[in-house]
C-alpha cells in the first residue's frame, strides 16, 4: 500500500546552485591548500582554472533549468565535488611528479571534464525523454557486448600491466568498459522490462526457493559466460563482476525473485573459482590480495602493499593535501586515486567521500522508486547499482576486500572515457529524476480541448 | 519492483559498510603495524625529512643534519666523524646503528614521548617538527688525547670524572667514518656497512663498553680492596711474596712474571707487593679472603650491573664458582675474569672518590629545538665500593705504583698520581694486553682513566702496562688538568 498525497514537488534548482557552488568552494579550498603545501604560493592561473570549473558546473545547471527542472538537485552538485576533488589530487600528483600544470595529467582530465560536462548536457536536450531509450534496446545490448569484447580484437586491444581492457586507435586509448556499461544497463532494462513476465514465472521448488523454469536459464548462462570471457581473456576481475554482477542485480528488480541471485552468486563463484584452477595470473591476484606482504607476493607486486602502507600513512586525519607521499604508489592517481586520498585526508575524509558516493546512489534509487514507467525504474536501478559496485570493485580492490582490479573510480580517477562514461551515466539518471518528480498533469481539469469553443469550421 | 529496488538499496549499503569496515583496519587498526615495517619508505623518508637534533661536544656539533636538495630533505654529516664514531654511530637512510644515534634515537629524530606537548604545540603553530639535541659529557681535549695516544694501536680508553660518573672520553681503536654509512647513495652505503662488518679489526665494534678482557694486574686493586674491607689487613700488612706460589690441589704452580721473588726478603708489604704487581703475594691474598669477599667486592664496582650509558655496556664478570687456585688465578686477574675498560674506569674512580662509584653517563643535557632543556644529567650512586678509609689506603698504595713501582711513566710533574698497571695474558705465545688504570690529583681527582692496548705487552713481562698504556692515560689527565 503506498500512501497517496498530493503535494507540490519542490523543484530544488535554487538549492541545486547554492551547492554547486558550495561545491567548487571546497575544490578550490582543496586547490589552494595543495599548492600551498607543495610550492607554498597561490599560482597566477588560479581563477581562471577554478573559474572555468565553477563557468562549467553553473552552465550544466542551467541546462538542467532550461530542459529538466524537475530533476534530482544533489546529483549535479555530488558529482561537482567528486569531479573536482578528483582533479585536485591528479594535480596534486603531478606536482609530486615534477609536471607544471601546462604538461601534467591534470590539465587533461580538466579538458576531459569539460567534454564530459557538454556531452553530458547534450544528452539531456537531445534525450527529451528516457524511455526513447527502450527503442534501442537491442541496438544497446549489441553495442554494449561489443564494446565489452572489443578489447580481445587483435591489433586495436591492447595489454596493458596484465588486464586486456584497453583498446588503442591510433593515439587514442580508451577503456570501452566503462561505455558498455550504460549500453548494458540500457539493454538489460529493455529487454528485462520484456521478458520479466516469462522469466518471473515459478518452476520447481527446491529447499523452499522457487527457481525459475529451465528453459528461461538461457539469458542468465549467456551474461555468464560472456563475463567469464572478460574475466578469462581480458584477464579482469572487475569488469567482469560488475557486468554480472549489474546483470543479476537488474534481473532480481524485474522479477522479485531472489532465486535469481543465488543462481547468480552460484555460476559466479564456480567460474571464478575454475578460473583460480586454471590460469596463473588469477592465482597470482588472489595471493596478492590473501598474502600481500607475502615475499612471494611482494615479488610479484608491492603495489598493493605500497597502496596500502600510504593509506596507513595518512591514519585518522590524513597528512593534509600536498603533505604526504601518495607518488610512492603506481598509478596514484588513477587506480590508487582512493589511497592517495586516504593518505592525504584520512579515514575521516575518505568516508565523505564514500558517503558522496552513497548518497549519489541512494539518489539514482530513490529516482528509480519515484519513475512511473518499468522501463525507467529498472534502468535508473541499473545505473545506480552499477556506480555502487564500481565503487566497491575499485575501493574493495586496493583495500584487500576482493582481489585488485583495473577498474578507475568514477569521477575522482585519471581517465577521459571514464569521465565521459560517467557523466552520460549520471545525465541519464538526471533525465529519469525529472521525469519522476515532474507532477502529473491534473486529471480531473479540463483539457485544453475542452475548453476551447466549437467553432465552426468553414469548409470552404 | 518497488520492494527489489529497496533491498538493493540494503545490499548497496552492505557493500559500502564493507568497504568503511576495510578502510577503518587499514588506517586506524593496523596502521601501527604497517608504518613500522622496515620496507615502509613512507615512515623512513618522514623522519628523515624531519630535520634531525644535533649530538654536541661540548659546543661543537659532532653530528648534524644539513639541508640537501633531495628528497630526503637532510643530510647527516660528522665532523671529525672517526674521533667520535663510536659515541656518535651513524644515521643513515637504513635507520639508526650504533652510538647515541641509535640509543638516543627517539629524542634525535623527535618521536620521543618526552617530546609530546613540543609536538602538539609544533601541529598547531605550523613549526616543522625537529629532533632534539643531545649534549654530550665529552671533553674534547681528553677525547683527542686518547685517539692520539691510542693511534695505531688497537684498544679502547675511557675517562670518567670521578666525582659524577660523566664520561670525559670514549675511545675504540680501530674506527670508522660514520659518513660513509651516512650517505644517501644507498649502494654506497651497503657496500660500505659490508666491508666494515668484515673488516677483521672489527672497527664498528665500541670496544671501551663492549668489548671483555682479562684486566690481569689492574684487578689487584679490587683484591686489594677485598682484603682491605675485611678489616684484618692494611696497606702495610706483610705477605709472603716468593718467586712461586705452589698452589693447592694442583700440580700447576703460580709464579711472578720474572720467576724472582717480589723482594730479596720474599716478603713484602701489600703497598710494595702493588708498586711491583706481585703475583705471588696477591694470589695469596686472595685465597686468604675467599671466593665470596672477591666476588661481592667485584659487584660492588659495578661487575654484574647490565649499565647503559645510554649505550648498553657488557657487564664484566668474576666467575660465579672457583676453586683455590681458580681463586688464585681470579685474584691477580687471570683465568675467567672478564672486564670492560669502561668497568676498569669505574674502579679507579671509585676508589678515587673517597670509595663511592658513581653510575656513569654520556648525556649531559638533553635541549629541544627551542633551547629548553628537556632531561639533564642527575649524577646518581651506583654504591659504596669501599670505605673512605680504605679509599684513602688504595690511593696511597697506587700512587706509590706511579711514584717508585711499575706506573712511573704516568707521572705529572707537580701532580699527584694514581695508578695501576695490567698485563693481561690471553693464550699461549701471544702478546698480552697492556693496562692501565689511573686517577689524578690523588687528593681531589678530576679524572680517571682506564686504558687498554690490545697485545700491547710483552709476553711474560709486567713492561706493557707500564710502557705502552701508561704514558696514554697520562697524556689524557694531562689534558684534563691543563698540563
Amino acid at each position: 500500500m503506498s500512501v497517496v498525497s498530493s503535494y507540490t514537488p519542490r523543484k530544488g534548482r535554487n538549492v541545486e546552485l547554492a551547492l554547486v557552488v558550495g561545491a567548487v568552494g571546497i575544490v578550490l579550498l582543496a586547490y589552494l591548500n595543495v599548492e600551498l603545501a607543495a610550492t607554498g604560493t597561490i599560482p597566477p592561473g588560479t581563477l581562471t582554472l577554478v573559474g572555468g570549473y565553477l563557468a562549467l558546473a553553473i552552465g550544466f545547471h542551467l541546462v538542467l533549468r532550461w530542459r529538466a527542472s524537475y530533476a534530482d538537485p544533489l546529483m549535479l552538485p555530488i558529482i561537482t565535488l567528486l569531479n573536482g576533488l578528483g582533479l585536485v589530487m591528479i594535480h596534486r600528483i603531478d606536482i609530486a611528479h615534477g609536471k607544471s600544470i601546462a604538461d601534467g595529467v591534470a590539465l587533461r582530465q580538466l579538458m576531459w571534464t569539460a567534454v564530459a560536462m557538454v556531452v553530458a548536457a547534450v544528452v539531456l536536450v537531445v534525450l527529451r525523454d528516457h524511455r526513447v531509450l527502450r527503442r534501442y534496446t537491442y541496438l544497446a545490448g549489441a553495442i554494449g557486448f561489443g564494446l565489452l569484447l572489443l578489447p580481445l580484437l587483435p591489433v586495436i586491444g591492447t595489454s596493458v600491466y596484465g588486464s586486456r581492457i584497453w583498446i588503442q586507435l591510433g593515439p587514442f586509448s580508451f577503456q570501452p568498459g566503462e561505455i558498455a556499461k550504460i549500453a548494458l544497463a540500457i539493454f538489460f532494462a529493455g529487454y528485462l522490462v520484456q521478458t520479466r513476465d516469462a522469466l518471473s514465472v515459478a518452476g520447481r521448488k527446491v529447499l523452499g526457493l522457487t527457481l525459475p523454469r529451465a528453459r528461461d536459464l538461457g539469458p542468465i548462462l549467456v551474461a555468464w559466460l560472456a563475463s567469464l570471457a572478460v574475466l578469462i581473456f581480458e584477464r579482469d576481475l572487475g569488469s567482469s563482476l560488475l557486468f554480472f554482477g549489474l546483470f543479476v542485480a537488474m534481473l532480481y528488480v524485474a522479477t522479485e525473485r531472489v532465486s535469481w541471485i543465488v543462481i547468480g552468486l552460484t555460476l559466479f563463484c564456480v567460474g571464478a573459482y575454475v578460473a583460480y584452477l586454471a590460469f596463473g595470473h588469477v592465482q597470482t591476484r588472489v595471493l596478492l590480495w590473501l598474502d600481500t606482504f607475502s615475499p612471494e607476493a611482494l615479488r610479484a607486486s608491492d603495489q598493493l602493499a605500497k597502496g596500502l602502507m600510504g593509506m596507513a600513512s595518512g591514519g585518522m586525519f590524513g597528512t593534509g593535501l600536498g603533505r604526504g607521499r601518495p607518488d610512492l604508489t603506481y598509478f596514484a592517481e588513477s587506480d590508487f586515486i582512493i589511497p592517495s586520498f586516504g593518505e592525504e585526508i584520512g579515514l575521516i575524509g575518505l568516508f565523505a567521500v564514500f558517503m558522496l558516493y552513497a548518497l549519489l546512489v541512494q539518489r539514482g534509487l530513490r529516482t528509480s522508486l519515484g519513475t512511473r514507467d518499468g522501463f525507467g525504474k529498472l534502468l535508473a536501478a541499473g545505473l545506480s547499482f552499477s556506480v555502487a559496485l564500481q565503487c566497491f570493485v575499485v575501493v574493495g580492490g586496493v583495500t584487500r576486500v576482493i582481489p585488485l582490479t583495473g577498474l578507475t573510480m568514477p569521477f575522482l580517477s585519471s581517465g577521459g572515457s571514464s569521465l565521459l562514461a560517467n557523466w552520460t551515466l549520471v545525465a541519464i539518471l538526471l533525465r529519469i529524476s525529472d521525469h519522476a518528480r515532474r507532477p502529473l498533469p491534473e486529471a480531473n481539469a479540463p483539457s485544453a480541448v475542452a475548453q476551447a469553443r466549437t467553432e465552426v469550421v468553414r469548409l470552404r | 519492483m518497488n520492494a527489489p529496488v529497496r533491498r538493493l538499496s540494503l545490499v548497496v549499503a552492505v557493500l559500502f559498510a564493507s568497504l568503511l569496515v576495510s578502510t577503518t583496519l587499514i588506517q586506524y587498526v593496523f596502521a601501527a603495524d604497517l608504518n613500522a615495517r622496515p620496507d615502509n619508505r613512507r615512515t623512513l623518508l618522514s623522519t628523515f625529512a624531519r630535520e634531525r637534533g644535533e649530538i654536541l661536544v661540548g659546543q661543537t656539533a659532532v653530528a648534524k643534519s644539513v639541508p640537501v636538495d633531495d628528497e630526503y630533505k637532510y643530510q647527516r654529516v660528522y665532523d671529525e666523524g672517526k674521533l667520535y664514531a663510536h659515541v656518535t654511530g651513524s644515521y643513515s637512510f637504513f635507520g639508526a646503528s650504533g652510538g647515541l644515534e641509535q640509543a638516543e634515537n627517539s629524542l634525535l629524530s623527535g618521536s620521543s614521548d618526552k617530546l609530546f606537548y613540543r609536538r602538539v604545540s609544533d601541529l598547531f603553530t605550523g613549526r616543522r617538527a625537529q629532533g632534539a639535541n643531545v649534549e654530550t659529557t665529552l671533553d674534547p681535549k681528553v677525547q683527542a688525547a686518547a685517539a692520539d695516544g691510542l693511534k695505531g694501536i688497537t684498544g679502547a680508553a675511557v675517562a670518567l670524572d670521578p666525582k659524577t660518573g660523566a664520561i670525559l672520553a670514549m675511545v675504540s681503536n680501530p674506527t670508522y667514518d660514520p659518513n660513509d654509512l651516512a650517505s644517501h647513495d644507498l649502494r654506497e652505503v651497503q657496500r660500505n656497512s659490508t666491508a666494515l662488518n668484515k673488516d677483521p679489526g672489527k672497527p664498528l665494534l665500541n670496544r671501551s663498553i663492549n668489548e671483555l678482557y682479562p684486566p690481569g694486574s689492574v684487578f689487584k686493586v679490587v683484591t686489594a680492596a677485598a682484603a682491605l674491607s675485611t678489616g684484618e689487613y692494611t696497606e702495610n700488612s706483610v705477605l709472603p711474596g716468593p718467586a712461586v706460589l705452589d698452589l693447592p690441589d694442583t700440580s700447576a704452580d703460580l709464579p711472578n712474571h720474572d720467576d724472582r721473588a717480589c723482594s730479596p726478603s720474599g716478603e713484602v708489604t701489600m703497598t710494595e707487593a702493588l708498586a711491583v704487581s706481585c703475583n705471588t703475594a696477591f694470589a695469596y691474598l686472595g685465597m686468604q679472603i675467599g671466593a665470596d669477599a672477591l666476588q661481592s667486592q667485584a659487584a660492588k664496582f659495578g661487575f654484574g650491573d647490565a649499565l647503559s650509558v645510554p649505550m648498553r655496556v657488557t657487564p664484566s664478570s668474576v666467575p660465579a664458582q672457583m676453586n683455590k687456585p681458580q681463586l688464585a688465578q681470579s685474584s691477580i686477574g687471570q683465568y675467567d675474569v672478564r672486564v670492560t675498560p669502561l668497568q676498569m674506569a669505574m674502579v679507579a674512580a671509585g676508589v678515587a672518590n673517597r670509595g663511592v662509584v658513581m653510575k656513569p653517563y654520556l648525556v649531559e643535557s638533553v635541549i629541544g629545538s627551542d633551547l629548553a632543556v628537556i632531561e639533564s644529567a642527575d649524577p646518581q650512586e651506583l654504591s659504596e665500593a669501599v670505605t673512605p678509609e680504605v679509599a684513602g689506603q688504595l690511593t696511597r698504595m697506587m700512587e706509590a705504583v706511579v711514584n717508585d713501582g711499575t706506573g712511573t711513566k704516568a707521572q705529572i710533574p707537580g701532580v699527584d698520581v694514581a695508578g695501576k698497571t695490567g698485563t693481561a695474558q690471553h693464550g699461549e705465545g701471544r702478546k698480552a694486553h697492556a693496562w692501565f688504570i689511573s686517577f689524578a690529583p690523588a687528593n681531589d681527582p678530576k679524572i680517571a682513566v682506564a686504558v687498554i692496548a690490545e697485545d700491547g705487552g710483552v709476553a711474560g713481562s709486567e713492561a706493557g702496562g707500564g710502557t705502552v698504556a701508561a704514558p696514554i692515560a697520562k697524556q689524557m689527565m694531562e689534558a684534563r688538568l691543563n698540563r
